[in-house]
Parts: structure tokens; sequence; C-alpha cells
């Protein structure tokens, strides 16, 4: 079955339905993986986003249910040049045809997604309309696209209740903002026992469970629409538990201590972005997977300092704050897709906590 | 950090001659390496042996030492050039193994040059197996189980600990030489005895076999300050078991999971960082299919054959960056030249396919065994790009120039489901055809992995191309089908055969349909950035991003494909040279081009790449978009040759030489014509169709007769016959591989074998100097010792060479390039061969002349004129000191393949020596080509019978020098009677102690071995030969050669090599 990608700024791609017929509106961006491309779809990140995979040939090695960074997919719709007719891996559980299906994803395949990275890249992220309706008009469409925000999504993709990994170590209070499963993973592998918290738990009653630490994690959306959990987290900080916050965790810090973020034009989402850590000179390669960006101009010395920096593009990508035990990262050292260079992090996270004992 | 100061004048050793398992890939690098450096204002020493490399050009480096690669030359050249660093890691193994020798020897310390890029410890820990081994243990990866022996005893007891098969490997050899799968004690013997006598240090690693697993590769690179990253990683299709060079591989991996790959690419950076690189490094890996398992293969300390594709497949410019790290510089230091905007430390993400297939020898060697295995036996290989994986099969598979175009050209069809499944075991350069039928005869793909181990993604991406092919045999052609069928990269013709069409029926519905290719650019980041570089490939289906649009003429220069026998990185050399000369005359350039391993496919060399097969149809994709103002063919060997009438048919005018004129050379009745209207001779002969007419042909001039295809590349098919037997069977030959042109039957003259490359302004030619071969006619041009200037022919000859190079040049209206090959007999001059192109010595002579060929082609080419280049027209004078060109084989990598010489081609490069004196000269071009004659001063004669006269004083002269001469009945009685002492020895099938004992008791240092004329070659001296080769014997088969080499020994006392700078010429 025929299906269209239709774009804020016209641009129209045909190409194949596959997973949902649903129709649905949403933000397209890019990610430049070549591989993890399920971890991709299973990362609450993404909430109120369709995702467009730039490498070409996806599927290939199928779905292992044990790589989900969630326990389910979360974009609005996915983009692909090619699904694999058959996937070859000896963990593979399911096709990724299935794995759409079952999920209810609306996707499209083999359209020109160079074209459509490249139309993002020029334009910036922009809404888009995936649908199998032949018959749609543009001029009823594009209205639409032009309407669509992509709102609160915290909300749609944090837990409901906490919830106890048991371990021997330090006791780390993870907030979830839309948390990917290896964030709990990393603390609870380096034998942290981690509480993960419904992104709207109060400050205080996180505080009264008197954590070692507070993980804040990765999640969906523009980090200010969520301006209650800001103030709860104005308070962590007021607190003198260590702090370590990663992606949206990371921007929710740097709100709440009184700096800004801004959008960026196309966001970084892939497994290859070099931050280089300010204090040692070392460049690592980092999972990234953000939209939104701290503005380094806004930050008061007093209170943070830019700790990582993007090789590339120079943009903030990490926080070290002035008199406090916290440190904050705008790129994914749980990895999951991705490199695993900066997981040292967690040991960092782990000394601070063992420290301040 | 910034660079080291202290680095002021670097010295490079390039990696000699080319051979299998060390091809161009090393120009590519040292050529990159050496631009980098110079960009730093660091002022390079080069020495490589290889005069046909890029990078021994005086543009290239400072000072170019074309010498012999042995560690006293380097020495000498240290003392005299007073380098303060080595960069050892960019010319391959021959080059680090030099490095290490000299750090070893402690010279590099007592005269404070130091190793830049890896130290010599990193090296050893990488290199040496036993420290490799403590090296992986302690950082807990895993290695297959495995114990470094030096004796066959301690080989047995091992593998019947771990049980067979296993594997062995060799240390510090190239291209896996002497290594092998072993799979009972009588195998292990045999390889293990071969593998200890090559092994520069006599050990060999007895390894678990993990044959079957997957084989990944990630190339690796880290700075001084410990950053590192990995460029991209490589799957190959082959499993475990081929080496990865013999491999048909693929990058990104397609089958591993972003668990498995983390894991792995984890694991290369921990590599690279226990073992301290600085710079680029390649790590191998095994990793089992069924579990998260892997071991260690294999770590390279330094840029390599991979690395050279991963740059090509990746955009990113490993030894560029390698060259910058060795100064000093950090990863976020270097700029990203392909974006100009990001830097070095980033890893490249694909949006497209990459797949690499070997050009295998096998055409050239019919006689060798066609299978595959740990030992390399590829000189080349090709390239593809496209955004899907069936599709970048298709074009490398049309790229390889072996009369295929599709999974149909190799016919299995006549073998019954039994005997195909039983041929699913053969692992050779067929197998993927075998894959083929066997889906098409419908047997499960479960049963082909089980027996190949060949993962499922790919035998479902060949099942894919075999469905197509079914689909366009059966179904109407639609637009859709057809579209469909283009996307996977289907060629017209094949699309034409499967559908009853003509090629050009396909052609006009495509147009039709608005079904045509386009490009995409290799941008190293997905499109994420905006990339400056114009690097393209093409797929079916998308927007096209090359903008054919500019004020500057421009012109398509086609290279030469992958690395063959017969057409190698002279070529290359060529069409760079001539790139460079058109950009100098204000032109945009553009060259399409399908090998990885060349400098002509890096993205700095012409304005535009296109990484594309060169067939006609994929060229004309190019043209439509870029519409050339012209086309220069005469630069790529007969691949840009072959393209030239498809290129008039587009409408490009070809610039240079029309293609009439090269018709004219190649066509006997039109090219006879001309030479009677200038009154030259040629050897007498026939242009012929049939067997018969071949017979007849061959009593009317009177046997020996040299029969040939015409159309010929490196002496493809091209034989001496003796007797009406011996013409049937090269007809039958020469006919196996598709034919539309006639054979032709020449008069063979036994005289001097003479040739020259001149230019052509269309009044005036250039001829930079005349060569003249040692080996007399019949031993093909390529596998002849090349003197310039020559020495033995009168002047009156050279003069009667000079003016029949003019009168050919001029009758043939050459503009550009001509490649005479003449026979001189006393004052007779014959003409044998004109090639209105250029040629294999073009950059010997080029380089030994000082006179700069190609660009002076080019110009005139564009219609300078020689003499307002500055140029007196004609002969030049003679250079004051010789060059000898030497032909460097790869015989002992080929199982089975016959060394002998002949007019078939069978070298797969060559190295230099130069000297004012003749003998100096010689004896630098033996020791550049590694016949290195030393300990056991035994040897062993064995000659027809019609050579048993001239071998007397040649064997006095070996015994004179102390040689111990073994001889057969015949040879030793010829000997003996003659004074020369000679131990009669028996044949081989004779009892004990016999030739082959002597062989293999490794006490043998030369084998002079003449075969029988014709086919009817003794099979005797055939299994000498080999056996002689592969156990690192050396073996000349042509009397001229061993009296040249004796001549060199005679001169052994030379302990000073004078050393030429050839940049001063």
């Amino acid at each position: 079955m025929k299906a269209f990608l239709i774009l804020e700024d016209g641009t129209v791609f045909t190409g194949t339905s596959i997973g949902s017929k649903r129709e649905v509106i949403s933000e397209i961006v890019f990610n430049t993986s070549m591989t993890g491309y399920l971890e991709v779809l299973t990362d609450p990140s993404y909430a109120g986003q369709a995702v467009c995979m730039t490498y070409p040939l996806i599927g290939n090695y199928g779905i292992c249910y044990e790589d989900q960074e969630s326990l389910r997919p979360w974009p609005d719709g996915y983009i692909v040049r090619e699904l694999s007719r058959i996937p070859s891996n000896f963990r593979c559980e399911d096709t990724i045809q299935n794995f759409l299906k079952r999920y209810d994803i609306p996707g499209i395949a083999g359209i020109d997604t160079r074209a459509l990275t490249r139309i993002l890249r020029e334009k910036g992220t922009m809404n888009g309309m995936i649908t199998t309706d032949p018959d749609f008009r543009l001029e009823e469409v594009l209205p639409k696209l032009h309407a669509y925000t992509t709102g609160k999504v915290v909300e749609k993709v944090t837990c409901e209740e906490k919830t106890v990994l048991k371990g021997k170590g330090p006791k780390v209070a993870l907030m979830d903002f839309g948390a990917k499963e290896n964030i709990a993973e990393s603390l609870n592998k380096r034998g942290c026992q981690v509480t993960v918290y419904p992104a709207f738990t109060k400050a205080e009653e996180i505080l009264k469970d008197q954590p070692d630490g507070i993980m804040l994690s990765n999640g969906p959306g523009d980090p200010k629409e969520c301006t209650e959990i800001i103030e709860e987290i104005r308070k962590l900080y007021d607190s003198q538990v260590p702090i370590f916050a990663i992606c949206l965790g990371h921007q929710l810090m740097a709100l709440a201590t009184g700096a800004d973020t801004k959008k960026m034009k196309y966001g970084h989402r892939g497994g290859n972005h070099p931050v280089k850590d300010l204090e040692t000179g070392r460049v690592y390669i980092s999972s990234q997977n953000h939209g939104y960006v701290v503005d380094t101009e806004t930050l008061d010395p007093k209170v943070a300092v830019p700790a990582f920096e993007n090789v590339n593009d120079k943009t903030n990508e990490g926080l070290r704050y002035v008199g406090k035990n916290i440190f904050t990262v705008q790129f994914h050292p749980e990895a999951c897709p991705g490199p695993q260079d900066s997981g040292y992090l967690f040991d960092r996270f782990i000394k601070m906590m063992e420290v301040t004992e | 950090m910034p660079r080291n100061p202290d680095i002021k004048k670097v010295l490079m050793i390039g990696s000699g001659p080319i051979v299998i398992g060390q091809a161009a890939e090393f120009d590519y690098a040292g050529t990159q390496a050496c631009r980098s450096l110079k960009e730093e204002g660091i002022e390079v020493v080069l020495l490589n042996s290889n005069p046909a490399t890029i990078m021994t050009d005086k543009d290239i480096a400072d000072k170019v030492y074309i010498e012999p690669l042995t560690v006293e030359v380097v020495e000498q050249l240290i003392l005299k050039e007073k380098p303060d660093s080595v960069l050892p890691t960019l010319g391959g193994q021959a080059g680090l193994n030099l490095a290490m020798e000299l750090e070893e020897r402690g010279f590099l310390r007592e005269h404070n040059v130091r190793l830049i890029g890896t130290t010599s410890e990193t090296i050893k820990k990488a290199e040496d197996r036993q420290e490799f081994k403590d090296t992986m243990e302690k950082i807990g990866e895993p290695i297959a189980a495995s114990l470094v022996v030096r004796n066959v005893e301690d080989g047995i007891a091992f593998s019947n600990k771990i049980g067979y098969p296993v594997v062995l490997r060799p240390a510090y050899t190239l291209g896996g030489s002497g290594g092998g799968i072993a799979n009972n004690e009588e195998e292990l013997i045999e390889i293990l005895e071969n593998g200890l006598r090559l092994s520069r240090v006599g050990e060999v690693l007895v390894e678990r076999c993990i044959a079957g697993w997957k084989e990944i590769e990630y190339e690796v690179m880290r700075d001084s300050a410990g950053n590192c990253i990995t460029v991209c990683n490589m799957e190959n299709i082959d499993p475990v078991g081929v080496h990865t060079g013999d491999s048909i591989v693929v990058a990104p991996s397609q089958t591993l999971g972003d668990k498995e790959y983390q894991m792995l690419r984890t694991s290369a950076l921990n590599i690279i960082t226990e073992l301290g690189i600085t710079g680029g490094c390649n790590v191998q890996y095994a990793l089992n299919p069924d579990s998260f398992e892997y071991c260690v293969i294999e770590v390279n300390p330094r840029v390599s054959r991979s690395s050279a594709l991963a740059s090509k497949a990746t955009g990113y410019p490993i030894a560029k960056v390698a060259a910058k790290i060795a100064l000093g510089y950090t990863l976020d230091e270097i700029k990203n030249a392909i974006t100009g905007k990001t830097y070095a430390s980033f890893e490249p993400m694909l949006d497209y396919c990459v797949v690499k297939i070997p050009r295998l020898p096998f055409d050239k060697f019919i006689s060798a065994k066609r299978t595959l295995t740990t030992q390399m036996k590829a000189t080349g290989e090709v390239m593809s790009i496209c955004n899907n994986f069936e599709g970048a099969l298709m074009k490398a598979i049309r790229s390889l120039e072996q009369h295929v175009d599709s999974l149909m050209s190799y016919d299995f069809t006549k073998l019954t489901e039994e005997e195909l499944t039983e041929q699913l075991h053969i692992v050779d350069d067929m197998r993927i055809w075998r894959i083929a039928e066997a889906v098409r005869r419908n047997i499960p793909y479960e049963t082909i992995h089980e027996i190949t181990r060949i993962d499922l993604w790919f035998i479902d991406k060949i099942a894919i191309l075999v469905e197509m092919e079914q689909a366009l045999r059966e179904q109407e052609l639609t637009e859709e089908l057809l579209k469909e069928a283009k996307r996977l990269e289907f060629p017209d013709h094949v699309i034409g055969q499967l559908a009853g069409k003509k090629p050009e029926e396909i052609r006009q519905m495509r147009k039709r349909w608005g079904i045509t290719a386009s490009y995409k650019m290799v941008d190293t980041c997905a499109a994420e950035f905006a990339a400056t570089t114009p690097y393209y490939y093409s797929v079916y289906g998308g927007e096209n991003e090359a903008d054919g649009t500019t004020d500057k003429k421009k012109v398509l220069i086609l290279g030469s494909g992958p690395i063959r026998i017969g057409q190698g990185i002279e070529f290359d050399f060529c069409s760079v040279h001539c790139t460079w000369a058109f950009e100098k005359e204000g032109y945009e350039t553009i060259i399409i081009n399908n090998n990885p391993e060349t400098v002509s496919t890096d993205f700095d060399i012409a304005d535009k790449l296109y990484f594309e097969p060169l067939t006609p149809e994929d060229v004309e994709n190019v043209v439509d978009i870029e519409k050339p103002d012209g086309a220069v063919v005469q630069f790529g060997g007969q691949t840009a040759i072959k393209l030239t009438e498809a290129l008039i048919k587009m409408g490009v005018k070809i610039l240079g030489t029309s293609a009439e004129n090269v018709d004219a050379a190649e066509d006997r009745e039109l090219f006879d014509a001309i030479l009677e209207e200038c009154h030259i001779p040629r050897p007498k002969g026939h242009t012929v169709y049939t067997a018969d007419e071949a017979v007849r042909a061959a009593n009317e001039l009177g046997y020996p007769v040299l029969v040939r295809p015409s159309y010929v590349l490196g002496g493809q098919g091209m034989q001496i016959a003796i007797n009406d037997q011996d013409v049937d069977q090269y007809i039958g030959i020469i006919n196996r591989i598709a034919q539309e042109h006639p054979i032709l039957v020449d008069k063979y003259l036994q005289g001097k074998e003479i040739e020259v490359d001149a230019v052509c302004d269309g009044e005036d030619i250039l001829i930079p100097g005349i060569m003249e071969h040692i080996e007399r006619a019949g031993i093909h041009s390529g596998d002849s010792i090349s003197v310039y200037p020559a020495r033995t022919i009168s002047d009156s000859a050279k003069r009667t060479i000079e003016d029949y190079t003019r009168k050919l040049a001029k009758s043939l209206h050459v503009l550009g390039m001509i490649n005479i090959q003449f026979i001189v007999c006393g004052e007779e001059v014959y003409v044998i061969e004109v090639n209105p192109r250029s040629s294999r010595t073009v950059p010997y002579i080029s380089k030994v002349t000082g006179i700069p060929i190609v660009p002076l082609a080019t110009q005139v080419i564009l219609g300078h004129k020689l003499k307002e280049l500055g140029y007196t027209p004609g002969l030049q004078p003679e250079a004051k000191h010789y060059a000898i060109k030497m032909p460097v084989f790869s015989f002992e990598k080929i199982r089975g393949a016959d060394v002998s010489l002949g007019p078939e081609m069978k070298s797969t490069g060559e190295c230099l020596g130069i000297s004012e004196s003749f003998n100096e000269a010689l004896y630098k071009a033996f020791l550049g080509a590694g016949v290195n004659l030393p300990k056991h001063k035994n040897m062993i004669i064995t000659v027809r019978d019609e050579d048993k006269q001239d071998i007397i004083p040649i064997a006095r002269r070996f015994q004179n020098l102390g040689y111990k001469i073994y001889a057969t009945r015949s040879t030793a009685r010829v000997l003996n009677e003659n004074g020369v002492k000679a131990i009669r020895t028996n044949k081989i099938e004779q009892p004990s102690p016999n030739l082959m004992d002597l062989i293999l008791g490794h006490k043998i240092d030369l084998v002079i071995d003449t075969p029988s004329q014709g086919v009817e070659k003794s099979k005797d001296g055939f299994i000498i030969r080999r056996n002689a080769i592969e156990t690192g014997v050396n073996v000349l088969t042509a009397l001229d050669t061993a009296e040249a080499l004796v001549t060199s020994l005679e001169n052994t006392d030379i302990q000073k090599l004078k050393l030429v700078n050839i940049a001063e010429i």
C-alpha cells in the first residue's frame, strides 16, 4: 500500500506503508545511528516525534526484546529507506514489520531518506504527516501541520508508580522523565540500589527516602513545558544530595537554576557526536538524542560552568555546578544505542555519592 | 596538543614492489601522508623501490630515493639525509619491518632519529605473536587458543591438544604468506615447515580454528592524548577461513545488532589504547554467529589495505589524519576535510552500503587452484556504493572486468542438484554464483547456510536478485518492474537479455519513464552536515545531488579499474598526472573509477569523483549529468580504451589520438598498410579466425610462431607455438574468453626486445629514452628486466628506432602518447606492437629521465606544441646513469600457478635499480626484487636441450662464485664435459635422494629451470618450480635472467651503494 509523508514546507514523499495504516501528525527528526533501531524506537525521548533513520537498511537483525529501552516503542511514526525482508541474528525473536504493527506505529518506507534529511538539515526540524490516504489535500493538511506542537509529553512516558531495583551499593533515586532502561541498568550493574520515581513525584517525597544520590533522566519534549518538575528540581538542587543528570534532566537542572534553553535547528541524534571534557581535554564519542540545548550565554558562572562541549558545533554538552555535588550531561553515557565511551560518568557519580557519605 | 616543533625532516618508507598482499593501497596511503606532512612544512625524504608509484614523484616528496628496501640502504640514507624522524606506519608491512629492524639494532637511537606515529614497543606488542597474546590476556580480550612454535614437533603436540583443524599464521609476513588451515597432521607438517621458513623470526602461531564464524573488522584511530574513534566497521560475507583480502566485504556490518557492534567497538578501543597506538590501526575479529563470544584474530598497528577501503568507504582520510597525529596533533585539532566544518574526532556515519570484491588472478593462472584460504591471492579489488546491498553487489560484480555482469555469469545449470549441493562446499571466487544457482533450484536457505556458513541475510539478498531475474524473464516489463530492476542495479543489457529486448530498447523505456541514475554524495556524516567535496555514487530513485553547472571546460578522465596482472598501478599514476595537468590548464576534472586502493579515487585529486563501474552504461549515466567537453582514454589502460567506442556514441569528444587511429594500430590490415607505406618491417604474420586457418598460417611462416588475440592486455592468451598441436590448443584457450576480434599468428623472431614511449604533438615527437630488455623476445615485456638506456644495440639501430617511432606516430596521427615495441636483430629493426596510449613503462621512464611525460602528453592533447613547451623534439640525450626495471612476482601466493615466463605476463609489480654503473644498477634491482642469494650456496640447474650450450658459461661463473651445482642427468653431463663440476641428481620420479628432496631440505638458494617450449611442458619441471617457489627458493626460467643475476652477484663486493635522489634528475 502506498503511503505519503507530507512536510510543513509542502514537500511530499511517496513510499510504501509500513506498520500501522493510521494517519499521524508529528515533528519529523532524523537519527544517524547505523545500528540500534530497536533502542531508538523504544527510547521514550522520541515521544511526540516521528523518526527518520538515515541508515538505509533497517531491520536486518530483527527484534531482540531484551534490547528494548522501555516496554514499548514511542515515536509517532517511523521513516526508513528499506526494511529487511528477513531478519538474521541468533537472538532475533520477531521482525520489525510485526513489531511496528503490534504497537500500531505508522510508518513509511522506500522514500529518499537522504533527501528528507537534507531538507531537515537546511530548513530545520519541521512537522509532518504520514498518511495512506492518496486523496489528501495539501491546503487542508498544511494548516494542521503548522498547528501541531509536541506539548507536554513527559506525562505520557513516565512510569506510574515507583519501583525498586535491589542493590548493595549506594541508593539512587532515579527521576523518570522517560528514562531509558539502561540508565537504571548502568547504575544497578555497578551495585547501586535504584528506586525509580514517576516524573511528578514531589522533591520532599524523594528526599524523605534518604537517597545517596539523585539521577535525573532523559525524556521527551521542550524542557520549558515541564514547569512543575522544574520547581521540584530546584528543591533537589538546594538539598545536599549528589545529583547526576542526563539530557532532559540536564536541561531541567539548568532551567531550575536560572539558565535558559533554546531549540536547535535540527538537533543531535545519533551515535557519533564528539564531546570534549573541558577539564581534561579528552574527546569522547557519544550517543545523543536532543533537539534543545542549554544556552551557555545565560549561565551564571557562580552557579554552573560548562564541563563538556560538542567538538563540531561547540554547543554545551554538560555542566558542573559550582559548590555542589552536581554534574549534568546533554549526551547519553548509558549508550544503547551507541558508543559506551562515557560510561565512566556513572562511576564518577558513584564515587561522588561515596565521598559525600 | 599542537604539532611537535622538533619534527622538521621526516623519512617515509614505502612498501616496495606491488605483490599480492601489498598493493596500491600503500601508494595511496603514502601519497596522502606525504602531502599531509608537506602541508605542515615538513621536509619529506621518501624511500621506495617501486618506480610505478605516485609517492615516488618529485611533486610528492622533497627527496625521492627509488632504492632497494633493505636495512643497509635505509641506514645509508639516514646518514646521508639526516632526517630527525622516521614514519614507518604508512608503508605497509615492508616499511614497518624495516623500521623495526633499525630500531632493534639501536641504529635509530645512535643517530638521534625517532620513530614517529607509533613506538617500536607498540609495534612489537601487536606483531609479535607471544607479546600480542600476553597483552590481550592482560586486558581480558579473548583470542583463540594458540601457541607460538619454533619447530614442527611443538606444533604437532599442541594441535593434538586443541584438536584439528588448526590455523597456522607465520609471524611478520604479509598477506598471510605461508599460512593456512591444517585439517590433519600431514597438512600441518607441510604448512608449518613452510611457514617457519617464511617467517622473518622463524615463528608460527598454531591456533584453534574458528572457521565459519563471522569475520568483522574495525578501523580505529588514536592520538597521543588518548582520544580514540572508530572510522568504520566491515563485515566479511565469507566467514572466517578466507583471508579478508580475498573476501567479499560489506561496510558497515549488516547482521550485527547494536549490542554486538558496540561490544566489538569497545574492544577495539580498549586494544588500541592498551597498545598505545598513535595513528591508524585495524582490528580483526571472529564473532560466533550463535552467541556473543568473540576472538581477536589480528591487529595491524598501521594503515592497511582495509584502512584504504575504509577511507574510500566513508570519506574519512585515515592516512592523512594518521600523518597529522604522528606530528603531535590531536583528533579534535584536525579538520574533517570533507565537511570542512567538523573535526577528525568523530565517527563517520554511512547512509549507504559499500561492497568490496577482490580481483583474483585465476584468468592469468589457468592451472592455479581457485580455492580461497587464509593465504591472500587477490591482486586488487573493486568497491561499489549504493543505498541498497543488492545494488552495491551488482555494481561491484560488473566493476571486476572479468566477463561477469550479473549472478548468471558463471553457468552451473548443468550440475544436478546433488552435484550443486556438493559444490557449495567449494570456497572459491565463484561461490556467490553457485549460491545463486542453488537459490534458483530452490535449495533451502538453511542448507546453503549450513554448508557455506554465509549469513542467511546475505543469502536472502542473493535470492532477491535471483527473483528479479525470474520476474524479468517471466513478467511483462512494466514501469514498476523496470524501476525495481534498476534500483537493484541490473544493467540494461542484462535486463534486455532476460526480457528479450535490446539494451537500446531498455534505455529508451527508461528515458520514457524517467528512470535515470541520480547521484548521492559520500559526506562522512549521513547528510547531517553540508559537505563540500564532490565524491559521488549513483542510485536509482531519489534526488540528484551532483551539480553539473560550471563555467569551466570539463574533462572526463577514465580510470583503470582494479589492479590486475598486466594493468597495474602504472595506469593510476598516469590518470592522476593527467588529472593534475588538466587542472593546471584550467579544466574542471572528473574521474570515474572503482578501485578503492588508488590515489585517483582520493577525494581531493579531481574536482569531482564518481565511484562507479567502468562500463558504457555507467559512464553514460555520468556523461548525461556532467556533459563533459571531452574525455581522455589514453591513460587508463585497456579499461579506458575499451570505452572509446561507447563514448563516441554518446557524443563525447575523445581528446588526443582519435579512435580510428587507435583501431588502425590494432587492425592488422590497416596497420600493415601503414607499415608498408612507412617502409617499416615487421615479423611476417597473418590474421586468422579459426584453428585451421591458424595452423595453415603457422606452417607457411614456419615454427616457432606467436599466437595471440588482437586487443590484448598484458599478453593475455599470447603463446609461442612450436607445432600444430600447440596452435590448436592455444586457439582453444583464446576462444574460451569471448573474442569478437581476430587472432594473430606471427613469425617468432628471437632478437633484442626494445621498447619506447613517446609523445607526439602531431608534428614532432619526443622520445625520453630507449629501453632494452635483458631477456630475449618471447618473454612478455612486463616480465622482462628493462634497461635504460639501451646498451647493446648500435647507434644506427637507435636512429632507426627514432625514425620509425616518428613515422608511426605521424602516420597514426598520434596526439599524446604512443608505446612501441621493437625487435632488433643486428642492424635490422622490426616493429612488433604499437599502442597509441600510455603504457606500463611511463612512470619508470618519466622518473629516470626526469621528463614529465604524462603532463607533456596532456598539454599536447590540448594543442600545445613540444617546441613551445621548451623541448627539443626527437630522442633525448641519454642519462649518465643506468636505470633498470625489474619485474617482481607473487608466485608463492598462488598455489598451482606455473612460474615459467613466456609471452603471457605474470609479474605483479616492479622495482628499480639506478646507478652510474650498470652492474651496481643491476645489483640494486635484484636486491629490490628480494632476490637475496645468501646462505647455502647450493643451486640446481636443469635446462632444456636448446639451452644446454648457453648454460655452460653461466654455470661456470656461478661455480667461480663458490656455488655447488646440482643438475639432472643430461644437464649434469654437458656441464661436466665442459669442465663445470655438477652433481648429478635424480629426477623427481626417481628414487631418493632426488631433486625434490634437495628443495624440500631447504638447502637450495636458486633453481635455474628452463621449460621446454610449447604446451608439452614437462610435468616434472612444473613440480620442481612450484615446490621451489613454495619453499621460498628463487627460480629463474630464462637464461638471460640467470646471466644478469650472476653478473650482479659478481659485484656483491659493492659494500656501499651510492644512493640517487630522483628529484635531482
